[in-house]
């Protein structure tokens, strides 16, 4: 049975030259389903590795409760000073707690690949906000002198949007601000912030002394739990408390998954369009091979070896298709930095991750598609009229 | 001589529709072991369908074909599939091998319906092409040999299995008239020296010579033409 197999389908396979433009076809079609796919994982990947890489155990982030985001959060001033008073918060050497109140509002900013706008998030950092982001370093020029106009920007901000060069004045919205350095966090999302002195902010954008979110460090992983029962406790606050951790995912899940959200059903609809390609392919291989297949039957090989032949050739052709798919998304946007909308509708900069995990969810997709595409091939295959021996072609 | 084929009261006719055509009724004969029959007949008289029947790739529309006491049109596809492979070679007007493998591969087919080992069966091959004169061209591909060799791979292919009988349906129709003659020929050696029993379809009455005897078919009847063979 293995050798009528395998005979039938290396008959198939050395065919294929025959039909060498519809197969690249069927392998095009196919690669193009695969690339989208991949390039949508590829995306969300990124993205939620950029997002879940920010996050620290031992920092607690607090939002008016229901606000979800920082944009929508604000909290005033006494929050910030109840939590500084709050169990579990850690504080420095010099008995100060760790305690960031931190204005977080929407700029503009000019893409450099395209010209074009987007939504670059400002904010607004007292002096504890440094000794609350690990791997915070600056690569370039100083921090901003607290009540001027200066602002640090993030690595990937300098990288994707331009006119915040060190030294060059810039216009957000109806203010000039001076760059005055450049940051790092280690790739972390905080990279595609600006930031400036919080008083400055609240001032020029007439918020008070009101804050958005709350970072605290925590003495301990375990001590968020102790600011979780005070907060319950305390009639004063009404805060939401995650771990930034937790935050970060949440925040990251819901963008990725709506990634995948568009990227999943696009590459359906693509490998419908795919499939119907691929059965086209195979029933016109089955066609040109009709006195061939007959013939076989003839001399006594079995309808199945037959349909197997069909089938191994489309489940060829699409795998052909999706390796070439995942190598092409591969060679191009494999740690290609992007940006998109992330959790504030702002920009997060991130770089695209092909995984093995979405490399098999493409391969597999591809092979389904050659399977659906060659089913009835491959039975109309096992049913070739034994009387087509006699066609003259 | 031991009779290898009895057909009794064999028909069959096609259904198109509410029209039946009938192609032979009642047909009853039979074919003894090592037999060279030459079939003639004009165009639509049944020729083609009575190798299909003796071949077991079509069945009777009534009446019975028994090859070596098996009831052929009784098997089941299966069955029937693995009675070909051993009993019958077909040799075909247009010699139905397969492009992209070479001779030797073509040949070597229906061997691997068998249990033969890689060994054995590249012997058998090797043999095959021997006997019809093609030992050099195993390596070559059907679109480099000329029609008269590419009938010669399909009747290695066709006696490769040791089958009894051979069922040709016009070999020699799409050959000039020398590749014609080396055809037959080589069917008349199968006949003589290794005694296959071979059924054989021609339009051309020079090709018919070479058969034992010849039939002529007409309206579903068989007319014998000659008794004794030519040489
Ligand atoms: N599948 C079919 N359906 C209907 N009629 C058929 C079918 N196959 C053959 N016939 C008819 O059966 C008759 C005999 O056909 P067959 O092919 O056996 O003739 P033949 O003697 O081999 O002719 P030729 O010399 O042209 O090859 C023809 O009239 C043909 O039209
Ligand atoms: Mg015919």
């Amino acid at each position: 049975m293995f050798k009528q197999i395998g005979a039938v389908t290396m008959i198939n396979l050395r065919s294929i030259p025959q039909r060498a433009g519809l197969s690249l076809a069927t392998i095009i079609s196919i690669a193009l389903v695969t690339g989208v796919l991949l390039g949508f994982l590829a995306m969300s990947n990124g993205f939620r590795a950029t997002l879940q890489g920010t996050g620290s155990d031992n920092v607690a982030v607090a939002l008016r409760a229901g606000s979800q985001a920082e944009l929508n959060s604000g909290l005033s001033s006494e929050d910030v000073r109840l939590i500084e008073e709050a169990p579990g918060v850690a504080r420095d050497s010099e008995g100060r707690p760790l305690v960031s109140g931190e204005l977080y509002v929407i700029v503009d900013g000019t893409k450099r690949a395209s010209g074009t706008d987007a939504n670059l998030p400002l904010r607004g950092v007292g002096p504890q906000a440094l000794s609350l982001r690990e791997g915070f370093e600056m690569v370039e020029g100083r921090m901003f002198e607290p009540g001027t106009n200066e602002l640090v920007v993030g690595a990937s901000v300098l990288r994707e949007f331009s006119g915040f060069d060190l030294g060059e004045t810039i216009r957000l919205g109806s203010n000039e601000w001076v760059v005055v350095g450049i940051f790092s966090t280690g790739g972390s999302v905080f990279e595609s912030e600006i930031w400036a002195d919080i008083a400055v902010i609240q001032n020029l954008y007439n918020r008070g002394t009101a804050v958005q979110s709350v970072r605290a460090r925590l003495t301990s992983v375990e001590a968020i739990e102790d600011l979780r029962a005070w907060e319950e406790d305390e009639p004063r606050v009404n805060l939401d408390i995650e771990s930034e951790t937790d935050f970060f995912a949440s925040q990251a899940g819901g963008t990725a998954v709506l990634i995948e959200f568009v990227g999943w059903p696009l590459a359906i609809i693509m490998a419908i369009g795919a499939l119907a390609g691929a059965w086209n392919t195979m029933y016109s291989s089955v066609d040109t091979r009709m006195r061939e297949i007959a013939t076989l039957r003839a001399i006594g090989f079995s309808g199945f070896a037959a349909a197997v032949g069909t089938m191994v050739e489309s489940l060829v052709l699409a795998a052909l298709g999706g390796l070439v798919g995942a190598l092409a998304i591969y060679l191009l946007f494999n740690g290609v930095s992007a940006s998109t909308l992330g959790s504030g509708f702002t920009q997060v900069v991130f770089s695209f991750a092909v995984t093995g995990g979405s490399v098999i969810a493409g391969m597999v997709m591809a092979v389904v598609i050659g399977f659906f595409g060659g089913l009835v091939p491959a039975i109309r295959s096992a049913y070739v009229p034994l009387l087509t021996v006699h066609r003259s072609e | 001589m031991a009779s290898l084929y009895e057909l009794k009261d064999l028909s069959k006719r096609y259904t198109r529709g509410k029209e039946s055509i009938t192609i032979f009724e009642e047909l009853t004969m039979s074919i003894p072991q090592g037999d060279f029959i030459a079939i003639m007949g004009p165009s639509g008289s049944g020729k083609t369908t009575l190798l299909n029947l003796l071949g077991g790739i079509d069945r009777p529309s009534s009446g019975s074909v028994e090859c070596e006491g098996v009831r052929v049109d009784k098997l089941s596809e299966g069955k029937l599939a693995k009675w070909r492979s051993q009993h019958v070679g077909f040799i075909f007007q247009f010699y139905n091998l397969m492009p992209t493998l070479t001779a030797a591969q073509n040949v070597e087919l229906p061997l691997l319906l068998t249990k033969l080992s890689g060994k054995q069966r590249k012997d058998r091959v090797a043999t095959a092409l021997d006997i019809v004169g093609l030992a050099d061209r195993k390596g070559h591909r059907p679109r480099q040999l000329s029609g008269g060799q590419q009938q010669r791979v399909a009747i290695a292919r066709a006696i490769v299995a040791d089958p009894k009988v051979l069922l040709c349906d016009e070999p020699t129709g799409d050959l000039d008239r020398a590749s014609a003659d080396e055809i037959l020929e080589t069917l008349q050696l199968l006949n003589k020296e290794l005694g296959k029993t071979i059924v054989m379809v021609t339009h051309d009455p020079s090709a018919a010579k070479y058969a034992a005897r010849e039939l002529h078919l007409d309206k579903g009847r068989f007319i014998e033409a000659k008794a004794e063979p030519a040489q």
